[in-house]
């Protein structure tokens, strides 16, 4: 019997076929890529075919794309290599623009120019469905001043697609580079051309911790921001984890053939859960867009209810789901995509499927959910009272 | 540091005839006390909740929008210092009862 997992956007396990594919590399690639004897060749040889494969996949050139140890380092090397480039006397600090609801290492990246160098960073706002305003992101490019803008294909939280073509767009108008972090698409939707530098991450697609991927297109400037040395295209420093990066590959392409069909069943399983929760449980509403959206993600918040004790209850049920209520973060703070959207973010409830997962486990969800909410809500009203 | 502003729930205009202490509630505490006693008050007249859970800042406007009441402001109370000298953050939201 499979285990209802419903937290896929946080991790999933290993492709089985990711799976094979490391285990082979332990054994054929470990050598260093660098060297030119035979086993290093050998090694160069994979990661290089790896490479090929996932630029394929990304609408990128192999010379373009650099592995790196995470997403986040992905992204935060995007971030600084770009504003750092074009930081000048002439231009000063420069200024950075992100809408809202972008990934937490995106926000910190360039929170940390903001206070290492003073680089001014706006950050535009999104609808009630999580869209970003492509007309207050276009206006806050500044021709003169703004280094870089940062958009995300679609939010990991919400699932909702945002308007990344029209913001392409209004960038290259103004001659101003966009990030573009596909980290929650990639393998669910094409990435859309026209980034000047794209992140992702392999755990999001079945592949391993600890690969990220950092592109750079061509022509857009771009300077290390950690100590360089003659891995990744000088992009990334340290020796690369061959295995992990073949496995990532191979992950990549078992997903592009897989999601295409799951993902039918899958929109089909959240559209039920996105019709279901406010009819079933009093005082709930769903989140996000619920056309233009990943298909294995929805968001939901129930009033009257806190969601540490949802995601524990649900827990015991048998149910694994994470949630974007202040309880739940180490750092007590709600999440920043729910009150960017204005949306309730108590009693929140994020459910992301696997591609196998199956109707019979999304009705038993449904049937679980409604008592459990009713006896939190019971019990935190036992404690208010008091 | 933020400065303090106003002098509290006492300054604002219009005037609560009701105001909810939820100083030290987390979420959903505010919000259930709020959902509690707002019909404690006539139609068209308002009700303060102070609060210093950050959830709060979003959770009481999300409320008020999905039950129809009209969310009127957040104003920030005046910041004390915590016993670690850190800033100890706090809102008075105003709510006026539409229906």
């Amino acid at each position: 019997m499979s285990v209802p997992y419903f937290d896929a956007a946080s991790a999933e396990p290993l492709h089985p076929r990711a799976r094979d594919a490391l285990l082979a590399a332990l054994d054929d690639g470990w050598a260093d890529p660098a060297r030119l004897h035979r086993e290093g060749r050998r090694a160069r040889l994979l990661l290089d075919r790896a490479r090929e494969s996932v630029a394929a996949e990304l609408g990128a050139r192999p010379d373009e794309l650099s592995f790196t140890t995470s997403g986040t380092q992905a992204v935060h090397l995007a971030v600084l290599g770009a504003v750092q480039a074009r930081q000048s006397a002439a231009r000063g600090p420069g200024h950075v623009v992100t809408s809202a609801v972008e990934h937490s290492s995106v926000l910190n990246a360039a929170d940390w120019l903001a206070r290492r160098s003073g680089t001014e960073v706006t950050t535009t706002g999104v609808d009630r469905l999580g869209r970003a305003d492509v007309g207050a992101f276009a206006e806050a490019l500044r021709q003169d001043r703004t280094l870089l803008a940062c958009l995300q294909t679609a939010n990991h939280e919400v699932a909702t697609i945002q308007p990344v073509a029209d913001v392409i767009e209004a960038c290259a108008r103004r001659g101003v580079p966009l990030l573009v972090d596909a980290a929650a698409s990639v393998g669910w939707l094409p990435v859309p051309a026209g980034w000047s530098l794209l992140a992702a991450s392999a755990r999001k697609w079945g592949g391993p911790a600890g690969v990220g991927i950092l592109a750079v297109s061509k022509g857009v400037r771009w300077r290390e921001p950690l100590p360089a040395d003659d891995r990744e295209n000088h992009r990334v420093p340290g020796f690369p984890n061959v295995p992990a990066v073949l496995a990532a590959a191979e992950a990549l392409s078992a997903a592009r053939g897989e999601r295409g069909v799951s993902s039918g069943a899958l929109r089909a399983h959240t559209d039920r859960i996105r019709a279901a929760v406010p009819e079933l449980v009093p005082d709930s509403v769903v989140h996000g867009d619920p056309d233009q959206r990943l298909p294995h993600i929805v968001t939901f918040s129930c009033l009257y209810v806190d969601g540490e004790a949802l995601v524990t209850e649900l827990d015991r049920a048998g149910f694994s789901v994470s949630s974007g209520s202040a309880c739940v973060s180490d750092t007590r703070q709600p999440s920043h995509v729910l009150a960017a959207m204005g949306v309730l973010t108590h009693g929140n409830v994020r459910v992301s499927l696997l591609g196998d997962a199956t109707s019979q486990s999304v009705e038993e969800f449904l049937d679980v959910l409604p008592p459990i909410v009713a006896r939190v809500r019971e019990t935190v009203r036992a404690t208010s009272a008091t | 540091m933020t400065t303090p502003q106003r002098a509290g729930a006492g300054a604002l205009s219009p005037a609560p005839v009701l105001t909810l202490d939820a100083l030290g509630k987390k979420c959903p505490i505010p919000i259930i006390m709020l959902a509690d006693r707002i019909r404690d008050v006539q139609v068209g007249q308002h009700i303060a909740v102070l609060a210093d859970d950050p959830a709060a800042k979003t959770d009481l406007p999300a409320w008020c929008a999905l039950k129809s009441q009209e969310f009127v402001r957040t104003d920030e109370l005046p910041v004390r210092m915590d016993g670690v000298g850190a800033p100890h953050r706090a809102w008075s939201f105003l709510v006026r009862r539409s229906y």
